[in-house]
């Protein structure tokens, strides 16, 4: 069945549409991850122009995080304090992200910025994040349990915040950056930012594994929400038409991954994710090095 | 000399001296609108017609039939990619001026036999002559092949297409011919000319204008979009987090 997309103004097949978004919602279930690094490429591979599949990722986001952050707030496993910082810093990135978009857009080069991007976060997070399930795997089949370092160089940072549910006194400079350098992805890449986020604050603030998924979803949808109201006003590039059809198509399919994901090991969950990381990554840095078939691109409208 | 046989004789001077009207196209098309619905798939276009004469068939050179429709002309801006620092990047770009959105050429042999270059160069028939490019930058030597690239891309995407010896030709008075346009259409009128050619000239010509537009609810949204943009975005987010609501509810229902 086509549909057409009123805003894309490109006509897809609604089925195709429900389906990726199903399998990425299964991978991002499966992971816990908000699956926008995927999605986003996959927009591209289908024929929606860049800027509208960009656009709408982030609509699409705020909705399948929505369900997530309520799971989360039961639980009572949102650090709302460190969330606020984080998003403080996430709104003012967002906010530069759009100009730096809009401004590139102008010069043709926001295609290269966004896959640049791309291949340096995933190549740095993928293969950073398999070295470490590797060592963690191979120290619990020696016995020892996974240990992490708790204190670097972080923690000798001024304007320090206690920070009650996540157990921490630290510095607000470190989250509010985070905050800002995931705001600016947000608003350039069309994601969420969890897979970059996530880890820094495992790593980076030493956050409590618990409380990390659950405020990171509380940032992302503020963040989210922001850019898509950024993009809506200023490029009208958000397609309501295509937000709904990956929704649906997503929040099924990550209902199906949550369940998977139950029954396979962390360590073994986590080299499965860095490993499609690196193939995303792979492929969008092959496509920079290798000559394109087309060597001409046509934007509308002059400079 | 009569006032009647005056007359008379000033009507077939008339006639003579005005060989350009001499044959008029008579035009149906299958459809005068194109409605850009939810499901909208591109459409089929039919054009068909007769030549009105008042007088015999002329001999010599056979009648040729071509067809144009053009959508809205706007400025493109064509890029071109080189190696840079060992990665593909954009750099030279030229701005064509005028492209149309969609372009097709239909006609009854082949377009060259149909036209020559003079009267393709006056009325702007062939897909090259459709793009005007007045002007690339200074350090662009080879701007022709920017318009090239709008032409093989569009092509690509079936925008541009040039469908020759497609139009039928019956006793040199009745023609047809069927334009499908696809689905990556933009709004505006689509201007249609029928040109009648004899010996590569052009004898008569007529125009006439298909209007593509989005209908019901993806005009709704359109106008939103362009006209309230922020409460289009507010809504935006509503329905989306409103779905995803619904969706992950009807799932939990279906295993409970």
């Amino acid at each position: 069945m086509q549909i057409y997309l009123p805003i894309a103004e490109v006509s897809v097949n609604a089925f195709l549409l429900l389906g990726l978004g199903g399998i990425v919602g299964i991978l991002s279930g499966m992971f816990g991850v908000g699956g926008g690094f995927l999605m986003t490429p996959l927009l591209f591979f289908i024929g929606i122009p860049p800027a509208v599949a960009v656009a709408t990722e982030a609509n699409q986001i705020v909705a399948s995080s929505f369900s997530g952050v309520l799971a989360h707030f039961k639980r009572k496993t949102v650090d709302l304090k460190m969330g606020t910082v984080l998003l403080i810093g996430g709104l003012v990135g967002a906010a530069l992200g759009v100009v730096v978009f809009n401004y590139l857009k102008a010069q043709g080069q926001v295609d290269l910025l966004v896959k640049l991007c791309y291949v340096l976060f995933l190549g740095v997070i993928g293969g950073l994040m398999f070295f470490e399930s590797l060592n963690a795997i191979r120290k619990t089949a020696k016995g020892k349990p996974a240990t992490r370092k708790k204190h670097n160089w972080i923690h000798g940072l001024p304007f320090k915040m206690r920070f009650r549910v996540s157990g921490l006194y630290i510095s607000v400079i470190p989250p509010l950056i985070v905050g800002l350098c995931v705001g600016i992805l947000a608003a350039i890449m069309g994601v969420g930012g969890g897979f970059i986020m996530v880890p820094a604050m495992i790593y980076l603030l030493g956050m409590p594994t618990k409380v990390v998924v659950g405020t990171s979803l509380f940032q992302i949808i503020f963040v989210t929400a922001f850019t898509t109201m950024l993009h809506a006003t200023t490029n009208f590039t958000v397609d309501i038409v295509l937000a709904v059809l990956l929704l649906v198509g997503g929040v099924i399919g990550a209902q199906i991954g949550t369940r998977i994901g139950v029954k396979m090991k962390a360590e073994q969950l986590r080299i499965w994710l860095a490993v499609m990381v690196l193939a995303v990554c792979f492929k969008l840095a092959l496509d920079l090095l290798l000559q394109p078939t087309e060597l001409y691109s046509i934007g509308v409208g002059g400079h | 000399m009569t006032l009647s046989k005056t007359l008379r004789w000033l009507v077939a001077a008339l006639f003579i001296a005005m060989p350009v009207t001499a044959e008029e196209v008579v035009l149906g098309l299958s459809k005068n609108e194109v409605a850009i619905t939810t499901s909208f798939n591109g459409s089929e276009i039919l054009i068909f017609g007769a030549v009105k004469r008042e007088k015999p068939i002329p001999d010599g050179e056979p009648l040729a039939v071509i067809i144009t429709i053009a959508g809205p002309s706007e400025t493109v801006t064509v890029r071109r990619k080189e190696k840079k620092l060992g990665i593909w990047v954009n750099t030279d770009s030229v701005d064509v001026d005028a492209a149309p959105s969609f372009y097709a050429v239909a006609t009854s042999g082949l377009l060259r036999d149909a036209l020559n270059d003079v009267e393709d160069l006056r009325y702007k028939i062939s897909v090259p002559r459709a793009i005007r490019s007045v002007g690339a930058p200074m350090n662009v030597l080879d701007a022709a092949s920017f318009t090239e690239a709008v032409i093989r891309i569009r092509g690509a995407s079936d925008l541009y297409q040039l469908l020759e010896d497609s139009v039928t030709v019956d006793d040199q008075t009745l023609f047809q011919t069927s334009v499908r346009m696809p689905a990556a259409l933009t709004e505006g009128s689509y201007a249609t000319r029928i040109f009648l050619t004899r010996g590569g000239k052009v004898v008569s010509s007529y125009e006439t204008a298909i209007d593509v537009r989005k209908v019901g609810l993806e005009r709704w949204l359109y106008t939103l979009s362009r006209e309230n943009a922020f409460l289009y975005g507010l809504m935006s987010l509503a329905i989306a987090i409103a779905a995803g609501w619904g969706a992950s509810a009807v799932f939990r229902l279906f295993r409970a």
